[in-house]
């Protein structure tokens, strides 16, 4: 039987605690994120929303609780085991090496090798087939004017961003997480990269996305997940609340005195 | 400006060069500067010296430094030597091999483990080596006699031209194909650019660096058997003195001393370009002294461009 993909949960977070030393960041967080959708991570400076993205980005062991990736739990003890697990996580610096080309950028560390046995051994590039394969993939995508073969330096901020985002489904990533994905750009480029998230999601590529926008987030996204001082007060469609809401669950007033 | 000031980086080992041939082709075009046999000589000379400047491409494509190839090249030279008579040219060689790699190793081991610059780690590398070469040697040359090793190393020759040209040409091409077809390549590369984000990528940086620095070691091991085999003995004095040779022949070849960036031909240009200015020099009647003064500007000059096309 074939199930829609919002069925299917992508990541289960429950009862995540994290202490360093004897402070809490993370004191209970429990939510779940379907597969294709969109989910916005909010919540005030010192919420837990770093160490939340970094327990799940395997940089930190949480003290208890457990994540679930596709229905069964997992002990991601480092990031190589989330990229494993299909979870890519786009920092705010994107982790771009501005020298090399798109191209470059794109596949690195997990390059296209060439179909010849004795230099697939070698570690030979098939430096067509990534071209190929990026084009493909960017065409897929709508980003078909990004130039491959110029350092990341000389493409604008939004372009970068997306060459991130991309690379991250080049990782096969089916958990994307993204930090502040606009929060440099102006406002065209800031569309290019909501139209690919959208894009991505359609394609059953599940996103948390944490930001500050708060306008950006009613219109980006399916859910929102509000955590504050380390639990989590909310999570709650989009659609239903207004923005004032959000930001008082955020600041810790109950909304419903706020819009009273 | 900033492409053209990038391609004066780069090029510029190719300007210089032709230019410096052309001023001595005016000046000494009463001497040999212009005959075949000249050429073929600093081509021999220099053999060494570019296996070596190859060789530090590896440390500074991860953003390090080896000081320590100098010494390396002596030791080298001089264990080959000691172990040629009783062992024969196959083990003599691999193991000298394999302590300049080792040497390289522990260099990229022991910076990346107490968090401390390459620059002083092999620099005390460089004297604990240039030290032990001397116990080792009783500062005596050993004298090589094992044909094998003289013919694969120094002095044979090939379709009339030195085995000595075809190694460099052959590790020039080698090297070339790593960096720019070879997956390694990229790791080394993207370790030197930023290596924050190549292990956000899941690339062992540590790894990687340590076995940039163990390449680096090898090549100057390489070199040390290449000095050996064409001057017919080893001394603990063997590559002491061409280190500074090698790194103003990097810079000016393109690559780029602060990592991420490599140019293995500008490399090879590099290194004969000095070579041909000492040649000339030396013919044009100057002391060993004008080449030194003359390195240390080449190195300044070549350093500055590059810095200045980085910041553009």
């Amino acid at each position: 039987m074939i199930r829609t993909a919002l069925d299917q949960i992508a990541i289960q977070v429950v009862d995540l605690h994290k202490y360093f030393d004897d402070a809490a960041v993370l004191r209970g967080v429990d939510f779940t994120v379907h597969r294709g959708e969109v989910v916005a991570l909010l919540g005030d400076n010192g919420a837990g929303k770093s160490t939340l993205v970094n327990c799940i980005a395997g940089k930190l062991l949480p003290t208890r609780g457990e994540i679930q990736i596709m229905g069964s739990s997992h002990i991601i003890n480092s990031p190589h085991k989330a990229q494993k697990l299909g979870i890519s996580v786009v920092y705010q610096d994107l982790a771009l090496i501005k020298e090399m080309t798109v191209v470059e950028n794109l596949f690195l560390n997990r390059e296209i090798k060439h179909r010849n046995q004795f230099l697939k051994r070698l570690g030979w590039l098939d430096k067509k087939a990534m071209r190929q394969r990026a084009k493909k993939l960017l065409r897929r995508l709508g980003s078909e004017n990004i130039e491959l073969e110029i350092p990341v330096s000389k493409l604008s901020g939004g372009q970068q961003q997306i060459v991130a985002l991309v690379r991250s489904v080049i990782s096969g990533a089916d958990i994307i997480v993204m930090d502040e994905p606009t929060a440099a750009l102006g406002n065209e480029q800031c569309n290019q990269v909501i139209e690919l998230i959208r894009l991505l999601s359609t394609q059953g590529v599940t996103i948390i996305l944490i930001s500050h926008n708060l306008g950006q987030v009613t219109k980006l996204c399916d859910r929102a997940v509000v955590l504050c001082e380390g639990q989590t007060v909310a999570d709650v469609a989009v659609k239903e609340v207004d923005q004032l809401a959000l930001l008082a669950l955020m600041s810790g007033v109950e909304p419903n005195r706020f819009s009273a | 400006m900033s492409s053209v000031t990038q391609v004066t980086a780069k090029a510029l080992v190719y300007y210089a060069f032709v230019l410096t041939v052309v001023i001595f082709t005016f000046v000494l075009h009463n001497s040999a500067f212009f005959s075949v046999e000249n050429w073929l000589n600093i081509a021999r000379q220099t053999a060494p010296v570019v296996i070596m400047a190859i060789g530090l491409n590896f440390a500074l494509s991860v953003g390090m430094l080896d000081l320590s190839i100098g010494a390396v090249v002596a030791l080298s030279g001089l264990v080959a030597a000691m172990l040629l008579p009783d062992y024969g040219v196959m083990i003599a060689s691999v193991v000298a091999l394999s302590l300049g790699g080792a040497i390289g190793a522990f260099n990229g081991y022991l910076s990346l483990r107490l968090a401390i610059p390459s620059l002083i780690v092999t620099l005390g590398t460089m004297v604990f080596l240039s030290g032990f070469v001397r116990y080792l040697s009783g500062l005596e040359s050993i004298p090589i006699l094992n044909k094998p090793f003289l013919i694969l190393f120094g002095g044979g020759s090939l379709f009339g031209l030195p085995s000595l040209l075809f190694w460099v040409i052959g590790i020039a091409a080698c090297v070339y194909c790593i960096f720019n077809y070879l997956q390694l390549g990229r790791r080394l590369l993207a370790t030197g650019a930023n290596s924050n984000a190549a292990q956000a990528m899941g690339v062992d940086t540590d790894k990687i660096r340590i076995i940039a620095m163990s390449l680096s070691g090898m090549f100057a091991a390489l070199a040390g058997l290449l000095y050996a085999g064409r001057m017919q003995s080893a001394r603990y004095t063997l590559g002491e003195s061409e280190l500074i040779t090698v790194i103003a022949a990097v810079a000016i070849g393109g690559g780029s001393l602060m990592g991420g960036q490599v140019s293995i031909w500008g490399t090879v240009l590099g290194v004969w370009l000095i070579g041909v200015l000492n040649n000339g020099l030396i013919l044009s009647g100057f002391s060993s002294n004008a080449q030194m003064m003359m390195k240390g500007i080449i190195l300044v000059v070549a350093v500055g461009i590059t810095y200045r096309a980085r910041k553009s």
